[in-house]
């Protein structure tokens, strides 16, 4: 693009640019392409459940290697190491890992008296998010060593992994290494010889999108509802139990052992600045195969469908939209999708977001709005309903989308729900309610001449909808009607449709 | 799903009939998916006694002694599954109050749990408990036809009932966690992926049989790889120390 338009000057002005020193730059500055990991420099080794997921398996692929020296590197060295590796929160926020954990070790903590927990957060719920799945079952323990590592950093007494209720499975295979991991010295008393003792808890919920908020979860690990709490105070301060607690993603911690290892230059040698490491992918929806891969942070979303889901149905021309960060985050159309890369700048750059790296593909056959629908309805049945704005909020949109779905509505109602997603978002404890906006606000972003195409349909089959979806021609006439149900207004923002209606 | 779309609808258009119904909000009163109070019935009364079995009040003090002595209620969330598990995969109030004794709770702090977690059922359910996912990543994969088809080949029931034999009972849950290979369903403890309308009835036959069908996909590949061919993790796995820093090599 740039050397297309210093090109086209100098065709344009040939004796200036002559006569003109250039400045000195560096011409053509090789373009660094992300993507094409290989085998050797992917962490979870076995996503796919080929191997053996015991401790014998788990040893073999390179686990429990010299963690007693890590251990003895001490704290700051470890969380000096993740600060340097660049590695930010893979559970959706992105916040830098290292910062978070040295939250814990705060002045003076050595006085504290009070016992310091690390959660892990295995609550994985988000529609269309299935990458911690495969940690846990296939590589577990990863996972109990990454507890141990980052319990270590934080100076953490025990961790407590919450891994959702309907992950049976998984949660045999997690508790399974715990158990080996004890028998063989790993944790407990003495921790892999360290001198540093430390404990790890499995604890199965129950069944609630909401409890993967980190102060939801704490509640709930305290066996109450899971209603997130207003911060501050923030976990690291007051958590679970009350005493210090850090809250991090089955991913995150996972890879700690491994970028202590492998070194923090090793892991932040890949992906762009700001977001290097690697990353699991999980793509769902209508690509010709779903899967789910590890792979460079700021891969380019069309190279990760093309190169590992053997593209989407019908070839890409085909495609409708990508929602690239799990149900939470707004949809982009297909030429913002063929150009932005998978990670956390990127894709805020193109208004939407990384989230968990769920990659959810439409294909031109979908219903985009019954699919943002279906998300409508999802946040209604989660919304723990302790905040006004999201309990009510979420029905409201719901019961809108649903109508939009079919057409039933006004032209004006759209930017009254785009208004209701704006007094949903940011007044809330938990983001919940910013998750349950965004998809809406996305969907009237890019697809509103959709929205009003149906809209317009409808008018013209069932003639004036008031608002709140009543037809005109269902009213009493003998009955006077309020003004303000819009049975008078003419439609706006579709005037050649309203022309041919009324025509 | 829409349901709750018809219903409006329906309710829009009755005032033809009878013009007298003059209501300036349209929307109707609409309950939740279930009832969050309690009334006694035949089988559900706390006069019907429940205790763990002795292997499951084993269980119990070990889950119990994970969590600080002073949090006691923390292993609430552990019980109540256990207990519905011996229970036949609902959670009675007995159940509930027996927790509530074990734990030194107030009862009314574990109804709040209870009443607030989906996966407590507190009502009866039958022997094989299929739920079927239709979130959009799995409705974007034809999820709605598969609940069709296990709603149809069960004898035509509904989301939410059970067939007339107690074998099984059906409902629609949200998101399980098995996107990329969707669609799917969850039968007792496990799940059953990558289903189409065959191997969904296929399922079904076997449980109805008394057998027990392999849980994972359904389609013959393995876990959730690219169906087409590995695109990673096609090489052995590095071993310990491999590709490490020279002191941890």
């Amino acid at each position: 693009m740039l050397r297309h338009a210093s090109s086209a000057t100098r065709i344009a002005r040939p004796f200036r640019a002559k006569l003109r020193r250039s400045f000195a730059t560096v011409q053509d500055t090789p373009v660094r392409r992300y993507g094409g990991l290989k085998d050797q420099d992917r962490i979870f080794t076995n996503a796919y459940c080929r191997h053996d997921h015991g401790i014998k398996g788990a040893t073999s692929r390179g686990d429990w290697h010299k963690t007693k020296e890590i251990l003895l590197k001490g704290d700051s060295w470890i969380i000096q190491t993740i600060k340097d590796s660049g590695l930010r929160g893979r559970g959706g926020a992105g916040f830098p890992s290292g910062l978070k954990w040295s939250f814990m070790n705060k002045p003076g903590w050595e006085k504290d008296p009070r016992p310091r927990y690390l959660v892990v957060n295995a609550d994985e719920g988000e529609p269309g998010t299935c990458k911690d799945r495969e940690i846990l079952r296939g590589d577990p323990h990863k996972l109990i060593e990454g507890c141990l590592v980052a319990g270590r950093a934080m100076n953490a007494s025990a961790a407590y992994i919450y891994i959702r209720g309907e992950f049976y499975q998984e949660a045999s295979h997690v508790q399974q290494a715990i158990n080996e991991a004890y028998k063989a010295g790993y944790l407990g008393k003495n921790a892999c010889g360290s001198g540093y003792s430390f404990d790890v808890y499995l604890h199965r919920g129950a069944g609630a999108y909401i409890c993967g908020e980190e102060t939801a979860l704490i509640e709930s690990l305290e066996g109450k509802q899971g209603k997130p709490r207003l911060k501050p105070p923030f976990p690291a301060d007051v958590g679970l139990f009350g005493c210090p607690t850090t809250v991090a993603n089955v991913e995150t911690v996972a890879v700690a052992p491994t970028i202590c290892r492998r070194g923090a230059s090793w892991f932040a040698g890949f992906g762009r600045a700001r977001n290097q490491g690697t990353k699991l992918y999980c793509i769902s929806g209508h690509v010709n195969n779903p899967c789910v891969v590890e792979e460079e942070m700021s891969i380019p979303l069309k190279d990760l469908i093309e190169k590992h889901c053997g593209g989407v149905r019908g070839g890409w021309d085909n495609l409708l939209g990508i929602i690239p960060g799990g149900s939470s985050v707004p949809v982009l159309p297909i030429d913002k999708c063929s150009e932005v890369l998978m990670d956390y700048d990127s894709l805020k750059d193109a208004q939407s977001g990384l989230g968990t790296g769920a990659v959810i593909v439409m294909d031109k056959s979908t219903d985009i709005v019954k699919a943002i629908a279906r998300f409508a309805h999802f946040y209604k049945h989660e919304s723990c309903g302790q905040c006004t704005p999201c309990r009510e909020g979420t029905t409201w949109m719901m019961n809108m989308m649903d109508r939009f779905v079919e057409g039933r509505g006004h032209q004006r109602e759209i930017d009254m729900l785009l208004e209701l997603t704006k007094q949903i978002e940011g007044r809330t404890i938990c983001a919940l309610g910013d998750a349950a906006a965004w998809p809406i606000q996305g969907l009237m972003r890019h697809f509103r001449p959709e929205v009003e195409k149906r809209i317009a349909q409808f008018r013209e089959v069932n003639g004036p909808v008031l608002f709140g979806g009543r037809l005109k021609s269902q009213t009493d006439p003998t009955l006077a009607l309020p003004d303000n149900l819009g049975a008078n207004l003419p439609e706006v923002g579709a005037p050649s449709q309203s022309q041919s209606a009324s025509a | 799903m829409f349901a709750a779309a018809r219903a409006l609808s329906r309710h829009c258009r009755i005032p033809r009939s009878c013009p007298a119904a003059r209501c300036i909000s349209s929307s109707a009163t609409r309950r939740s998916d279930a009832l969050f109070v309690h009334r006694d019935t035949p089988y559900n009364n706390p006069k019907i006694a429940f205790e763990f079995s002795p292997e499951n009040l084993k269980r119990a003090q070990e889950i119990i002694s994970h969590y600080p002595p002073q949090y006691k209620k923390a292993a609430v969330i552990p019980l109540l599954d256990l207990g519905q598990r011996q229970n036949k995969g609902w959670t009675s109030i007995s159940v509930m109050n027996y927790v509530a004794n074990l734990l030194d709770m107030p009862p009314m702090r574990v109804y709040e749990v209870a009443t607030f977690y989906t996966m407590f059922n507190r009502e009866p359910i039958g022997e094989h408990f299929v739920q079927v996912c239709t979130t959009t990543p799995c409705m974007l994969r034809g999820a709605y036809d598969i609940l069709d088809t296990v709603c149809g080949h069960l004898g035509g029931i509904k989301p939410g009932e059970t067939t007339k034999d107690g074998k099984f009972t059906v409902i629609e849950v949200e998101c399980q966690g098995a996107c990329s290979n969707a669609p799917m369903m969850v039968v007792g403890d496990d799940f059953y992926e990558d289903l189409t309308a065959e191997t969904t009835r296929k399922v079904l036959d076997a449980f109805k049989k008394g057998e027990k069908p392999k849980p994972g996909p359904q389609s013959g590949r393995h876990t959730s790889e690219n169906s087409a061919g590995l695109t990673a993790l096609t090489e052995k796995p590095y071993g310990p120390g491999e590709h490490c820093q020279p002191e941890f090599a």
